[in-house]
């Protein structure tokens, strides 16, 4: 592994970054990609994305979402508060071979954040995951509707409250209360 | 029977009120419940390029009149989808207009089973992803333990990996050109891509024990030393499969009929591909040279000669000229990491990581304890987060791990380039014939283990 230097990675500019690059949970070691990390205020969030997208990161590379709940304490930097969600969207940006992770804060009594999906289109399928599995809403999002669960179940099953192996098989059809 | 019986000596089959089979808003709506405005988005792709987009919405007739079209359902049994996607068509005549993907049929909660197992028991969960290159999966999963856990392979564990996931590269493209082969009618390319196949199967099953969903390449390293005599079993695997694929030539790329059906059929443009996420052999058949073992090295690529290959028009024959190309490229490297696969230790020898060697056990405390602990409570992995990327056969495929400092990951995400890629089949398909679907879903190549997950 260490006999790969990464090119880039020189100086990240910082194009409205609420974070500074030097979060302390980012690992660093020689021969791995070290990512930008930022940390946007949920209002600015889709500025911000709207940012890098035309300083060069053309491609969303993937967007997910992780329910703190039971993990509050995590390390921030300094002036983000703590929500019970994050969503990270992770922006690639092939010109410069270089790829930023937006992590932005979601409370848990309004989990909604705008979409992406009129910067990127390919946001579509992965915003309904989350909006699917975590519950989160995306302002927006032309369809909005579960994409790996039935339509008809209930709760949001990678959200750290849905117990596992607790919560008794949903059968379409299935008689009795559910 | 239950529901058959015998009513004055006549069986008569009992009626049942059929339960209709729906997903309700994920399902494509007809156009007369959908408004102009939002037709008007999706006809501009999608999954829907937003107006102003890379689509112009003009492109398709937005007046037609819903009695004038049909929607079809496609899967999510059919033959040809791979596994159990389900397609939406709808349909003038023999045109398609609007395609919508309705997935999860396949979804097991694999990302939630991950937050429940150990880091080691981890590699089990996500090789059962993508089941046709269960070896990257492996991989990205245990790049980015490694990444959180800060700790440096021996040259031979990455040199191992190396090899096992171009031997796994060529193994997913043989597989790939065995089933598009069939979708398009050539029964005699299923056979062949199976048995060379077959080939690389029997190597890894020397090598890992299994022939699918190995567990092999663990955080730390790998599971085992390469077996004695690997050299030659790997050299009969080159020779043999680069031998086979000029023979693939003849059977198809120069094929009339097999031309006619590939070439500009499901033209994709590179705006549409990096708009929609794609990555992989689709985004490079439109002339985006984006590789990430040759753009953002990871393991020892940046050591090794190979070549990119791209394609002109982004269609149907580019992917597959790609994907042939592909296994030509991996033979060339497999055969360079052959010839310098270094001495050593194939895992770790941090005995908080990896697992003491069995002879060890019997005679030292020390190993005992580490053992046991090992496989009990597993490892704790240092607080913090990271996203790793490499190149899988479909394309990008990530992961994206959370740490609490225990010995389980907080969040598992894998970034399925199968589930990103799937988001180009309404693109591809719009304007195409029914005809041509089959052959365009075949040349996006999405597992539905990895779509679901």
């Amino acid at each position: 592994m260490s006999a790969v230097e990464p090119t880039p990675a020189a100086a990240p500019e910082a194009a409205g970054t609420a974070g500074s690059p030097d979060v302390p949970d980012v690992p660093r070691a020689p021969g791995r990609w070290t990512d930008e990390v930022a940390f946007p205020p949920r209002a600015s969030y889709h500025q911000l994305v709207e940012e890098y997208k035309a300083s060069g990161f053309e491609q969303l590379s993937d967007l997910t979402a992780v329910d703190y709940l039971t993990h509050p304490g995590r390390s921030l930097p300094p002036g983000v508060e703590a929500a019970r969600f994050e969503v990270v969207a992770n922006l690639l940006s092939l010109s410069a071979r270089r790829r930023v992770r937006v992590r932005v804060q979601v409370p848990e009594d309004d989990p909604a954040v705008d979409t992406l999906w009129d910067l990127y289109p390919g946001a579509e399928a992965m915003e309904r995951e989350v909006f699917d599995l975590f519950g989160i809403r995306f302002a927006g999002h032309p369809d909005l509707t579960r994409i790996l669960m039935p339509e008809d179940w209930e709760g949001h099953p990678l959200r750290k409250d849905y117990g596992v192996g607790r919560v008794p098989v949903q059968f379409k059809e299935a008689p009795g209360p559910r | 029977m239950s529901d058959e019986r015998s009513v004055g000596g006549v069986r008569q089959a009992r009626r049942f009120a059929t339960a209709e089979t729906s997903e309700g808003a994920q399902e494509l709506a007809t156009r007369a419940r959908t408004s102009p405005d939002e037709l008007r988005r999706e006809a501009g792709a999608v999954l829907r390029i937003p107006e102003g987009g890379v689509v112009d919405a003009g492109d398709i007739d937005i007046e037609r009149r819903s009695d004038e079209t049909m929607i079809i359902n496609m899967g999510p049994q059919h033959p040809s989808t791979h596994g159990v996607l389900r397609l939406m068509l709808e349909l003038d005549g023999e045109t398609v207009l609007r395609t919508k993907p309705v997935i999860g049929y396949l979804h097991t909660g694999m990302e939630k089973t991950g937050e429940e197992l150990t880091y080691i028991q981890g590699g089990t969960n996500v090789t059962r992803m993508d089941y046709l290159s269960p070896l990257t999966n492996e991989l990205v999963f245990a790049l980015a333990t490694e990444a959180l856990l800060d700790v440096e392979l021996p040259p031979r564990a990455t040199w191992i990996r190396m090899l096992m996931s171009e031997l796994q590269r060529m193994s997913s493209h043989l597989m790939w050109m065995a089933t598009n082969g069939m979708d398009l009618g050539s029964t005699s390319m299923m056979i062949y891509g199976f048995r060379e196949r077959e080939m690389i199967l029997a190597f890894w099953e020397k090598v890992t024990g299994l022939r699918m969903n190995h567990n092999y390449i663990r955080p730390g390293g790998v599971a085992a030393d390469l077996p004695d005599g690997w050299e030659d079993d790997v050299d009969v695997i080159c020779d043999t499969i680069l031998r086979r694929t000029y023979e693939y030539d003849e059977l198809l790329t120069g094929q009339p009929i097999f031309r006619e059906r590939m070439e500009g059929v499901g033209n994709l443009s590179a705006e549409e591909a990096l708009a929609l996420s794609v990555t992989g052999p689709i985004l490079r058949s439109t002339g985006v040279p984006w590789d990430l073992r040759r753009t953002m090295p990871y393991l020892d690529y940046a050591q090794l000669d190979f070549d990119v290959i791209v394609g002109t028009y982004g269609d149907n024959f580019d992917r597959y000229a790609i994907r042939l190309n592909e296994i030509r490229e991996s033979v060339k490297l497999v055969r360079q990491i052959r010839d310098r696969m270094p001495p050593g230790d194939y895992r770790v020898q941090d005995r908080k990581v990896t697992p003491p060697p069995r002879a060890r056990i019997d005679e030292s405390m020390e190993a005992l304890i580490h053992h046991f602990k090992i496989f009990t409570e597993g490892f704790r992995v240092p607080e913090g987060e990271v996203y790793v990327a490499i190149e899988s056969p479909r394309g990008e495929i990530g992961c994206y791990l959370v740490s609490d400092g225990t010995s389980k990951p907080y969040r598992m995400h894998i970034r399925g380039p199968s589930f990103v890629n799937l988001q180009a089949v309404p693109t591809l398909l719009r304007g195409g014939l029914i005809a041509d679907a089959v052959a365009i879903i075949s040349s996006v190549d999405p597992v539905m283990g990895e779509v679901d997950r």
